[in-house]
C-alpha cells in the first residue's frame, strides 16, 4: 500500500491505496469522480484525460502515487460551481457529443489544446491534435467545430476570464 | 414550428450532465456491499473442457466465489437463444446449437466464458481468475465461411451438420433465370463485406443485485432495450419472473446494435449475486469487448446482374455466405436474411430477383446486427454492382442509376418490400450539385499533374426502418412484436413526464421527444421530462435499434398526445362553457378559437386533478398511454458522393470531399439528424478504409485492441457536406423515416467506388488500407473500356 496526497479540483485529498492503483481508478473509485471514464486498456481512447499540473494527461497511464503532490483537475472541476467552461458550452452549442462517454476526455484535451495554441487553431491542427481521443458517435465533425468555436470565444474573452478558463 | 418545437435546432437537454461529468453509466453505479466479477475465458477457439480446478483461486485474497457452468446449469439457468426463427428452403427450422452462459463441456471461440470469479475488488477478481486451472483438449478450429462448409471441416455444434445453420432463399429463382436468358449484358461480382467490431466507447457492463428479503433482482446493464432484456431473462434464462426482475439501462455510452443482445455476463452477474449473497458488478475491458461483443457484417457473396441492350436491369441473382460466429446471437438470423436480402432491389426497378443465403457457424465471436444490420451489406453489393456495370458499359454511373430508378410509388419489389414514398432523383441531383460533379474532370486533371490519382464514387442507398409491423414480422419468424409504447403524464401543475419504451444512448431523445410534446401542447421544453430505460418506470417497450425510435417510438407518443389533447380540450371547454371543437392550444393556453377566452395550460391541469369542476362522468387526472404498431416499414434513402485522392507511391487514400443528400421524411431536430449522419458516415468510412477484423488460422483474434484495430480518428476524416430533402413517410402519423443508420449504410460503396475509379481496377477489398491500394495498383490490368 502507498499513501497518496494531492489536490483534486481545488480540494486536498489523501488516501492509502494499493501500489498498482492507476490515477483514473483513484479518481473514480476512491473519490467518486466518475466523470473521468475508461474506454480502453491501451491508452488509446482518451476518455480518461484529466489535467495534472496544468497539462492534459491520460489518467490510465499514470499511477496514483505518481500524481502524489500534484494538482489535478477533472471534468467535474473544470468550470467550478455554476457556469460552464467555454469549451463545455461550445460542445453543447455545436452538438459535439452524442452518447457522452468520450466527452469528458475530449473536453479536457480541447482545453489543453486551446491553451497551447494561443495564436488560434485551424481545422487540420484540431484534427491532428485529437489523435489521442476516439469518438464513435459524432464522426468528429461537430467536435472539431466546437473546439474551433471555443478557441475563438476564448481568444476574444477578457484576459482574466481566459486565464481562469485555462 | 416554434423556437423549441418540431423542426427547431434545439441544443440538447441531456448535454449538461455529460459535459460536466455527471452522466451516470453502469460502471458509475455503486451499491452497498457491491463486489466485482472477472470472467475466465477460453484461450482456444475450439476445445473440449477436460477439467476445471478452482481450488487455488478460491483461497486467493478477497475471493468470495468461484463459479462454473455446471453449478449454473444445476440451478436451472437456461441457454442463450436467437429470437427469430428462419426456415431453410426445404422447410426445416434453423439449426441452433446450445449456448450456455458459462461453457460446460466445450468452448467454441476465443473469449467464450467458462468460469466467473467474485472478489472484493476488481483487481483481486482478476488475480484469482488467473489462478483458475482449466485443462482443455484442443480441437481443430475454422474461422472462415468457405472453410467451415468444406468437407472435413471441424463440426462446431452437433445440432448443425456441416456447420450449416440454414439455407434460405427469397424472390423467384425461375423468373430470375428466365430474365438472365433475355439479357444483353451480365455483370458478375464477388464481394466480401468485412467483419467489424462495433466498439461503442463505453464497454459493456452489468451489475446484478439479488435482494434476499424481497426475493427480487435488479440488473443495471448497458442495454439498448432493457424491457427485452427483462423479457428474455425471465422467459428463457429462468432468472426470475418479470415482476421479480427490474432492469435498468441508465446512461449508455453508445450501442450501434452491440447492446441490443442479452449476453452471458448480465445473466451470470444476476445468478452469481444470489449465489454469493452480494451485489456483483462486471465491466468489460476493451479486449473483452473485442473478443465477446457481437461483431457485424462478415458476408461472402457472388452476384450477377442482367441488363437489356438499353442498360435496363432485368434480373439480379445473389448467393451469400453469412458468418454467424460460434453461437446464434439474439437477432443473428434475421440480419443476413430479412434485413439484408429484402433490400436487394436498391433504388431500382428490378423485375426479377433471387437471393440465397447460407448462415454458417465458425469458431469466432457471434455476429449480429451492427449499425445498418444487413442493409449496408445489401447497399454495398447493389451500389458496387451499378458502378462496375456503368464502367463496363462505358456510361455515366449517375445516368445508369437514374435510368433504373423506381419513380412511381407505392412500388412492390420482388423481395417483399413495398416502397411507399421516395424521390431518388432529387437526392441524386442534390448530391451531384453539392459535390460539383460537373467540375470533377478538371480536378482530376489537376491532381494528375500533381502526381495524384483522383476518383469519384456514387452510392444511392435505400434502407428499411421503422421496425416493424408486428403481424408482418411475426409471419416472418420474429419472436416478438415490434410496436412501441408511450405514456404521457401531465402533472397537476402542468409539467409533463413522457415515459417511453425507446432507449437513448446518444440519439438525443430527451430533446427530440420533448420537442414533439412542446409543439403539440404548447408548453416550454424545460417543463417536459423524458423517462426511459427502467422497467419499473416504463411498463413495456421494444427499445432502440433499426432507426425505429422516431418513426415508431415517437408515433406512440403522438398517439398518447392525441388522447391527452382530447381530454385537455374537454376540460377547458367545460371550464369556459364552450364547445370542445372550438378549443385550440396556443401559447401555453387552451383558448376558444377566434376569441380572447382562454384557460392557461397549468390551470386546466390543476382542474383535472382537483376534480372540483369536471365534465359529468369524467375521471380525474390527466395521463394517457398508447401502443403504436407501424403500418409498414419506412424507407429512408439518399445519394452519397465520395471524392478521393490516392497517392500512387504509398497507396494512401485521402477523402477530399464527402457529400450526403438524404431523404429522411419529416425531421424534428435538424442538428441532431446531421449528427447522426456524420457519425454513420464515419463508421462507414471506417469500414471502407480502416477497420479490419482478423482471426488467425487457429482462431486467435489478432485485432483485439486499439493498437491493432484501426478506429477512425479525427485526422482520418474530412468535414462532411450533408443536406436533406423530405418526402414524408405515409406510413406513420409523423411522416418520419429514421436517420440513425443511413450514414453507415450509404458510405462504404461510395468510398470504394471512388478509390476504384481513381486506381482503375475493381480488384480491391475493404478495408482499403494503403497496403491493399498500393498492391491493387501494382497488379492492375487495364480496364476494358
Amino acid at each position: 500500500m502507498s499513501d497518496v496526497s494531492m489536490t483534486v479540483n481545488g480540494r486536498q485529498v489523501s488516501a492509502s491505496v494499493e501500489d498498482r492503483t492507476l490515477l483514473v481508478h483513484f479518481l473514480r473509485e476512491h473519490l467518486g469522480l466518475t466523470g473521468t471514464h475508461v474506454g480502453c486498456d491501451t491508452s488509446q481512447c482518451g476518455a480518461c484525460v484529466v489535467h495534472v499540473d496544468g497539462k492534459a494527461v491520460k489518467s490510465c497511464s499514470m499511477l496514483a502515487v505518481q500524481a502524489s503532490g500534484s494538482e489535478v483537475i477533472t471534468i467535474e472541476g473544470l468550470a467550478g460551481m455554476g457556469d460552464l467552461h467555454p469549451v463545455q458550452a461550445a460542445f453543447r452549442e455545436h452538438h459535439g457529443l452524442q452518447c457522452g462517454f468520450c466527452t469528458p476526455g475530449m473536453i479536457m484535451t480541447a482545453v489543453d489544446m486551446i491553451r497551447r495554441h494561443p495564436q488560434g487553431l485551424d481545422e487540420a491542427t484540431v484534427r491532428a491534435e485529437l489523435e489521442g481521443n476516439i469518438c464513435r458517435c459524432t464522426g468528429y465533425h461537430n467536435i472539431v467545430k466546437a473546439i474551433l468555436a471555443a478557441s475563438r470565444t476564448m481568444a476574444k474573452a477578457p484576459k482574466g476570464r481566459a486565464k481562469k478558463a485555462a | 414550428m416554434g423556437i423549441e418545437g418540431v423542426g427547431a435546432r434545439v441544443a440538447r437537454k441531456e448535454d449538461r450532465r455529460f459535459i460536466t461529468g455527471a452522466g451516470r453509466y453502469v460502471d458509475d453505479m455503486v451499491v452497498p456491499g457491491m463486489k466485482h466479477a472477472a470472467f475466465v475465458r477460453s484461450p482456444h477457439a475450439h476445445a473440449q473442457i477436460k477439467k476445471i480446478d478452482v481450488k487455488a483461486a478460491q483461497s486467493m485474497p478477497g475471493v468470495i466465489g468461484v463459479l462454473t457452468g455446471r453449478e449454473l446449469k444445476a440451478d436451472g439457468i437456461g441457454n442463450l437463444i436467437c429470437g427469430w426463427m428462419i426456415h431453410s428452403k426445404d422447410g426445416t427450422p434453423m439449426k441452433m446449437g446450445a449456448w450456455s452462459p458459462l461453457a460446460v463441456d466445450k468452448v467454441r471461440y476465443v473469449g467464450d466464458a467458462v468460469v466467473v470469479v467474485v472478489a472484493d475488488t476488481k483487481a483481486q477478481a482478476r488475480d484469482a481468475a488467473e489462478a483458475v486451472e482449466i485443462t482443455y483438449k484442443e480441437l481443430k478450429a475454422v474461422t472462415e465461411v468457405t472453410g467451415a462448409i468444406a468437407r472435413g471441416a471441424p463440426q462446431i455444434h452437433p445440432e448443425a451438420e456441416g456447420n450449416l445453420i440454414f439455407d434460405w432463399e427469397i424472390g423467384n429463382a425461375k423468373e430470375t433465370a428466365a430474365a438472365f436468358k433475355q439479357a444483353a449484358h451480365v455483370v458478375k461480382m464477388d464481394v466480401v463485406n468485412n467483419r467489424l467490431v462495433p466498439n461503442a466507447m463505453e464497454p459493456r457492463a452489468a451489475l446484478g443485485h439479488y435482494d434476499r428479503a424481497e426475493d427480487h433482482y435488479t440488473c443495471w446493464t448497458t442495454s439498448q432495450n432493457p424491457h427485452v432484456a427483462r423479457l428474455v431473462m425471465s422467459a428463457f434464462y429462468n432468472i426470475a419472473p418479470e415482476n421479480k426482475l427490474r432492469v435498468i439501462a441508465p446512461d449508455v455510452g453508445g450501442g450501434f446494435g452491440s447492446k441490443i443482445y442479452i449476453y452471458p455476463e448480465e445473466i451470470v452477474c444476476l445468478w452469481a449475486s444470489k449465489k454469493t449473497g452480494v451485489p456483483v458488478k462486471w465491466v468489460a475491458d476493451r479486449t473483452e469487448s473485442f473478443l465477446c461483443d457481437a461483431h457485424g457484417r462478415d458476408h461472402v457473396t457472388h452476384a450477377e446482374m442482367a441488363f437489356d441492350k438499353d442498360h435496363r436491369i432485368l434480373g439480379f441473382k445473389v448467393d451469400t455466405l453469412a458468418n454467424l460466429g460460434a453461437y446464434m446471437s439474439l437477432f443473428s438470423s434475421v440480419t443476413p436474411t430479412y434485413l439484408y436480402a429484402t433490400l436487394l432491389s436498391g433504388q431500382y426497378d428490378i423485375p426479377a430477383i433471387h437471393g440465397n443465403v447460407r448462415a454458417i457457424y465458425t469458431n469466432t465471436a457471434p455476429v449480429d446486427a451492427y449499425r445498418g444490420a444487413g442493409r449496408p451489406e445489401a447497399a454495398f453489393l447493389v451500389e458496387r454492382m451499378m458502378e462496375v456495370a456503368a464502367r463496363q458499359f462505358g456510361v455515366s454511373p449517375a445516368e445508369l442509376r437514374r435510368k433504373n430508378f423506381v419513380t412511381a410509388f407505392p412500388h412492390q419489389t420482388p423481395v417483399i418490400m413495398n416502397y411507399d414514398a421516395g424521390d431518388f432523383a432529387t437526392s441524386l441531383d442534390a448530391a451531384m450539385k453539392a459535390a460539383d460533379y460537373a467540375g470533377f474532370e478538371k480536378r482530376r486533371q489537376k491532381a494528375k499533374k500533381e502526381g495524384k490519382l483522383r476518383g469519384i464514387g456514387f452510392s444511392c442507398y435505400i434502407e428499411a426502418c421503422g421496425l416493424a409491423p408486428s403481424a408482418a414480422v411475426g409471419s416472418l419468424g420474429s419472436g416478438v412484436g415490434l410496436w412501441e409504447s408511450a405514456e404521457v403524464r401531465v402533472n397537476a401543475v402542468g409539467t409533463i413526464e413522457v415515459l417511453t419504451g425507446s432507449h437513448s444512448h446518444g440519439q438525443g431523445h430527451e430533446t427530440t421527444f420533448a420537442q414533439l410534446v412542446a409543439e403539440r401542447l404548447s408548453v416550454p421544453l424545460e417543463s417536459i421530462s423524458i423517462v426511459h430505460g427502467d422497467t419499473d418506470k416504463v411498463q413495456m417497450g421494444m427499445g432502440t435499434y433499426g432507426s425505429r425510435s422516431g418513426a415508431v417510438g415517437m408515433s406512440a407518443i403522438a398517439k398518447a398526445l392525441d388522447k391527452v389533447e382530447a381530454k385537455a380540450k374537454k376540460i377547458a371547454a367545460h371550464l369556459m362553457e364552450a364547445d370542445e371543437a372550438d378549443i385550440v392550444i396556443e401559447n401555453g393556453t387552451l383558448k376558444v378559437a377566434g376569441t380572447d377566452k382562454n384557460v392557461p395550460w397549468f390551470q386546466m391541469a390543476l382542474a383535472a386533478y382537483t376534480a372540483h369542476n369536471l365534465p359529468a362522468g369524467m375521471e380525474p387526472g390527466l395521463k394517457e398511454t398508447a401502443f403504436y404498431d407501424p403500418a409498414n416499414f419506412t424507407f429512408p434513402a439518399g445519394c452519397y458522393i465520395c471524392e478521393v485522392e490516392v497517392d500512387p507511391e504509398t497507396g494512401v487514400t485521402d477523402i477530399v470531399q464527402f457529400v450526403a443528400a438524404d431523404d429522411f421524411g419529416n425531421i424534428i431536430n435538424p442538428m441532431i439528424v446531421e449528427g447522426q449522419v456524420h457519425g454513420g458516415i464515419a463508421q462507414g468510412i471506417g469500414q471502407a478504409l480502416l477497420e479490419g477484423t482478423h482471426y488467425d488460422g487457429s482462431g486467435q483474434l489478432l485485432t483485439a485492441s486499439y493498437m491493432d484495430y484501426t478506429m477512425p480518428r479525427a485526422d482520418d476524416l474530412p468535414s462532411f457536406k450533408v443536406s436533406t430533402s423530405n418526402t414524408p413517410s405515409p406510413s406513420n402519423p409523423l411522416g418520419m423515416k429514421g436517420c440513425g443508420e443511413a450514414g453507415a449504410i450509404g458510405s462504404p460503396p461510395a468510398v470504394i467506388n471512388a478509390i476504384t475509379d481513381a486506381i482503375g481496377t475493381e480488384d480491391l477489398t475493404m478495408p482499403a488500407t494503403p497496403q491493399k491500394v498500393w498492391a491493387a495498383l501494382q497488379a492492375r490490368k487495364p480496364r476494358k473500356h
